[in-house]
């Protein structure tokens, strides 16, 4: 059985759900887990059940990195075994945004440790809001369309390129669609040296509004249409990417999410795509995913 | 036992005093006054003097959350921070004690920006009141050292586990020369135990921290805090007695006394202020007043019937603080001690003063000059709480 066990509060084809399973599932029962607020940390512990096979703490929003840092910190000054892997996993929310200084300060330190941010773009936990993990025109409750609004105005942070800037030996992008290359990538990031990172694409079928059967199709959908670029890069430089044989058209992956719906019925919607259109295209060519 | 004395800054003497508690995991970020304090411990971790992990972290916010993980993970801990630097804790200081994390942390008090000062008052701590952590506030130099095995034996205590704070005034008593004796290490092995919590960050032993609590159970999780810190009411004196017994010191538990027992005048105080009160009152003795005082040590937990009983006698209290709640003109002790009296046969009137905002000095004429005032009462004038000893050409 995965170390995250059933029986938690998770949505049926909660993107979260499938990330915590994939992280343990690759790193085994000799790992902490530190957890900020949200989605994943809620349902995963209404006191006094939890579902976490391995020791966990949640303490604040903001301060995962910091905790977590503090956690390695004290195994080393009791003289605990080293094998003792240490992995932060925390939402867009409180990793773009409100952790972010946080992040910056622990990654500075050089902690050995793994941050890993589910990334389902926007605050899932308190309503779909908008974060800065949220993309161009979508529609959230804090970033809605509207007679004069296509949605979200602003660009989707680039975080691992943040991180990288940090000197991380190891940053790579994943998604929960491609369970064995995130499960391989965990795996890696917490078996290099220092502090680690993967960010991991989750659509969220709540918050994205789609089928929660389709959580897997809609990741896929990222990644064909270049969206959401799958690579790897060591000590700053990308080593690795995950190629695209035949890439989609963004729209593929827009009409099936009812957050960019309004795209194709606004007047001027279908003009608008071309600047995701062109978001995709710098992607394939910044990683040379062609 | 004959001790040698040596002069130093209040802030080493208060390294000192960590380094001989031997915590695992330091992490702190430094603000004015409260820079000596971790600028010592860095240099005596750099000399392989103590055998610990500092972190130089990137913010307040993140030494004390640091702080929750390694306590989480089973290490002794301890920060130092003031002023903003505590304010900017202020969320996570409610997380340690809800999660019984027993951090210990100095606060080197410190006023509250706008306008920005550094100097001393204590309306940072005081602030702090309602986050479950324990205060306890020191008198002098020696004393803020002391506290420390003292607030990690209590804190550490597995009928408590609360996180605490032992302040001391900034710059009166950080920055301040005085003959101390420094803390033995064999005296503080002997007075203070390995720490050993029951539960950790075990990978053989998985268990979660920091849960969701819905309306079921939340309640239930505060009334613990509560009754902790009752526990601590009760072993705060039974410690100070043992530090007592080891190191042949003390200092009182809960509150201590000074020229009580006939005293119909009595001030109470917290912190530095008390010394100049204790020469005030010798001076005042000797004029044949009769002047006495309570000094609150425990302010969290603040020690209800301790007081009510030291007070039984008294005619007039004057309460001294070194805070405002604005909006009630009344500074926190003031208006804990009122409270505390009212469930109660003592009906004796209560004199909040407001001094030392900011680092004004308070000198032994002002504390006269309050003294007389408060004896209106005694021709039936009702005397106000106020912020006393301003200037006049700005109020």
């Amino acid at each position: 059985m995965s170390l995250l066990k059933p029986g938690h509060r998770g949505c049926a084809g909660c993107c979260d759900a499938l990330a915590g399973k994939f992280v343990l599932d690759a790193l085994g029962e000799n790992t902490i887990v530190v957890s900020p607020t949200g989605c994943l940390e809620v349902f995963t512990t209404p006191y006094p059940e939890s579902a976490w096979g391995v020791p966990w703490i949640h303490s604040l929003f903001e301060n995962a990195a910091a905790v977590a840092s503090g956690v390695e910190v004290a195994l080393k000054a009791l003289g605990k075994k080293n094998d003792i892997k240490i992995v932060a996993i925390g939402g867009d929310g409180a990793t773009l945004d409100i952790g972010l200084q946080a992040i910056s300060g622990a990654f500075e330190r050089g902690h050995n440790f793994t941050y890993i941010c589910v990334d389902n773009e926007a605050y899932m936990n308190t309503g779909v809001q908008r974060s800065g993990g949220t993309p161009l025109y979508a529609s959230t409750t804090t970033s809605p369309a509207g007679k004069v609004s296509f949605g979200n105005p602003q660009h989707k942070k680039n975080m691992p390129a943040i991180i990288a800037a940090h000197g991380s030996p190891y940053v790579a992008t994943a998604s929960v669609a491609y369970a064995p290359d995130m499960i391989r990538k965990v795996k890696k990031a917490a078996d290099v040296k220092g502090p680690t990172y993967v960010h991991v694409h989750a659509p969220c079928c709540t918050g994205w509004r789609f089928e929660g059967s389709k959580t897997i199709e809609v990741g896929k959908l990222a990644v064909e249409t270049a969206m959401w670029p799958l690579y790897e890069m060591e000590n700053g430089v990308v080593t690795n990417v995950r190629k695209l044989k035949n890439r989609k058209p963004v729209e593929e992956y827009l009409k099936a999410q009812g957050r960019f719906k309004h795209l194709f019925t606004m007047q001027g919607g279908l003009e608008e795509i071309k600047k995701i259109q062109a978001i995709a295209d710098w992607n394939v060519k910044h990683f040379g995913l062609e | 036992m004959r001790r040698r004395m040596v002069v130093v800054e209040g802030s080493y003497a208060v390294a000192h005093a960590v380094k001989v508690c031997k915590p695992h995991v330091i992490s702190a970020y430094p603000i004015t006054p409260q820079t000596h304090i971790v600028e010592d411990l860095s240099q005596f971790v750099a000399d392989g003097d103590m055998n610990c992990e500092y972190m130089n972290v990137e913010s307040e916010f993140s030494a004390i959350s640091a702080l929750i993980g390694a306590s989480a993970a089973g290490a002794r801990t301890y920060s130092s921070t003031t002023s903003q630097g505590l304010a900017l804790m202020h969320e996570a200081l409610f997380n340690a004690s809800g999660m019984r994390l027993p951090i210990v942390m100095t606060v080197v008090n410190r006023a509250l920006s706008a306008p920005i000062n550094i100097w001393n008052d204590q309306q940072d701590s005081i602030s702090q009141r309602d986050t479950g952590w324990i205060q306890l506030y020191a008198e002098d130099v020696q004393e803020s050292a002391d506290m420390l095995p003292q607030v990690y034996k209590l804190a550490e205590d597995e009928e408590i586990l609360l996180p605490a704070m032992a302040c001391m005034d900034g710059f009166i008593l950080s920055h301040v020369y005085e003959p101390v004796i420094l803390l033995e290490q064999s005296l503080t092995d002997e007075f203070l135990p390995p720490y050993s919590p029951e539960f950790t960050l075990d990978t053989k032993n998985p268990v979660s921290f920091g849960a969701l609590a819905d309306p079921s159970t939340y309640t239930e999780f505060r009334y613990k805090q509560e009754k902790a810190m009752g526990v601590a009411l009760e072993k705060i004196e039974e410690i100070a007695k043992e530090f007592k017994d080891v190191y042949g010191r003390y200092y009182g538990g809960l509150i201590d006394e000074y020229a009580l027992d006939d005293a119909e005048i009595v001030i109470m105080a917290m912190g530095s202020v008390i010394g100049t009160v204790k020469d005030t009152i010798d001076e005042l003795r000797s004029e044949g007043e009769p002047v006495g005082l309570l000094k609150v040590r425990s302010f969290r937990p603040f020690p209800v019937d301790a007081i009510r009983s030291a007070l039984k006698n008294a005619k007039i209290v004057i309460t001294i603080d070194k805070n405002i709640s604005i909006g009630k003109n009344e500074g926190a002790l003031c208006t804990e001690v009122k409270a505390c009296l009212y469930n109660t046969d003592l009906r004796i009137p209560v004199i909040g003063v407001m001094l030392g905002f900011g680092g004004r000095d308070i000198p032994m004429s002002t504390i006269k000059k309050v003294i007389n005032k408060a004896k209106l009462v005694e021709k039936g004038i009702y005397v106000e709480s106020e912020i006393a000893d301003l200037r006049e050409d700005m109020a």
